[in-house]
């Protein structure tokens, strides 16, 4: 116990997650930035993350966007019954006076949405892999998942995206 | 895209539009279609607007920022815009310039709330410098504390927005709208509305402040002017803004269910 509780002030310190839910890996990465990079998920050039569940998936915004984008303020989320489309806007953020398009990683069926968020939208920025989940899409073509990045890969993108500006 | 591009060398296009008195619907329209379909730089410029209107961001909730009985009994127009943001009354003093531009418009610059902001701050530095202590403060132009500009902004995956209502001159009474917001930064220290905001033309005179912002943006861009008609063909689309009117029952309804 001892040691868990050294290594998750050591974690908040680096501002690394360390879950200890047993549905997500305990394994992270580190990128130079400090962001939360989580195995187990696929990640998009928009900085979305999916974690396909059997039938279902779950999408999100990641580590890195909640921390460029600033504290969210709210959260714009569509009806469930209604579809996403690849690459294509299911919602936004507004943070900093602006309001930011999250894009789906996948196309599917909405199943859920999060609708915590409507109250506390905060959560996006505590917990944007657990509690800030987004919505839930039953998908349409699971292979649209296998070009998406894991965990190392998009670390290695965060890291050069930050260091390119 | 529409119509030929040429690249001045190092510079991008950008396409500068120029209104003076255009309703702001139709301005934020026009801004929210350019977002989301055109794939070309933009700079609008309208040097006021029509009728007093209250704009809120896409977030604003209506009982919490305005005195509606006071709006639904002067029949102040009130829109909820596209951007995020905060609550503006604008008039015919009102100036308002609006940035649309690809991701790599501008070079190095991460598509972010905070960095664009940081790029706008930087550009309309030159637009004030050696007058009146102007920075972005917390995310709003002033001069030393007196907030005189209100920008919001929208970002696409390609894309993104930043415009601006500059207070070029207000009417006091206009003010009396709009309640105290709860989200504030922290500078305004609970300043009233009168005491929070100056006039731009304290500083400088109107024309020189447009003139000035556009040679300021002509230091990044290559800018092109177009006029309404050039680009009307293409705007009629099947596109539909989400800026819209708020209607009176709207309102009534949202101050019945705030116990106003």
């Amino acid at each position: 116990m001892a040691l868990r509780m050294w290594a998750s002030s050591t974690a908040n310190a680096l501002r690394i997650s360390c879950t200890s839910k047993p549905h997500l890996s305990l394994v992270f990465s580190f990128s130079r930035c400090f962001s939360t990079v989580l195995d187990g998920l696929k990640y998009s050039s928009s900085h979305e993350w999916v974690k396909h569940d059997g039938s279902v998936a779950t999408i999100g915004i990641t580590d890195h966007a909640q921390d460029h984008l600033g504290e969210v303020v709210f959260v714009e989320l569509p009806e469930p019954g209604g579809s996403a489309s690849q690459g294509k806007g299911f919602g936004a953020v507004e943070s900093v006076k602006a309001t930011s398009d999250v894009n789906s990683p996948i196309s599917g069926e909405i199943v859920e949405v999060n609708s915590k968020l409507t109250e506390a939208p905060g959560l996006i920025n505590s917990s944007p892999y657990e509690e800030g989940w987004m919505i839930k899409v039953k998908p349409s073509s699971p292979s649209e998942l296998e070009p998406l990045m894991g965990s190392k890969e998009y670390t290695k993108f965060c890291e050069e995206e930050d260091a390119s500006h | 895209m529409l119509l030929p591009q040429t690249r001045n060398i190092g510079l991008p296009m950008m396409n500068l539009m120029r209104f003076k008195g255009l309703p702001i619907l139709q301005q934020l329209h026009i801004e929210e279609q350019l977002l989301r379909t055109s794939s070309e730089n933009w700079c609008i410029i309208n040097d006021g607007t029509n009728d007093p209107t209250i704009v809120m961001g896409v977030s604003g909730k209506p009982a919490e920022l305005l005195e509606i009985e006071s709006v639904l009994h002067d029949q102040v127009p009130v829109i909820r815009r596209f951007t995020g943001g905060g609550t503006v009354i604008v008039d015919h003093e009102t100036i308002f310039v609006t940035f649309i531009c690809n991701k790599e418009a501008v070079p190095d610059l991460q598509p972010y709330p905070r960095s664009i902001m940081s790029w706008s701050g930087s550009l309309y530095s030159k637009v004030f410098q050696g007058i009146g202590d102007f920075r972005l403060r917390e995310n709003d132009y002033v001069f030393g504390n007196h907030k005189f500009g209100g920008n919001a902004q929208s970002i696409t995956k390609n894309k993104w927005i930043h415009h601006t209502s500059f207070l070029w001159d207000f009417n006091v009474r206009n003010m009396a709208y709009l309640k105290l917001p709860k989200r504030a930064p922290a500078y305004r220290s609970a300043r009233g509305h009168l005491d929070f905001i100056c006039r731009l033309n304290d500083y400088m005179p109107r024309s020189t402040f447009i003139d000035k912002t556009v040679e300021a943006a002509g230091t990044q861009f290559s800018l092109r002017s177009l006029e309404l008609e050039a680009i009307e063909t293409c705007l009629e689309t099947e596109f539909r803004p989400s800026t819209r009117f708020l209607t009176s029952e709207e309102l009534e309804v949202a101050a019945a269910v705030a116990g106003q």
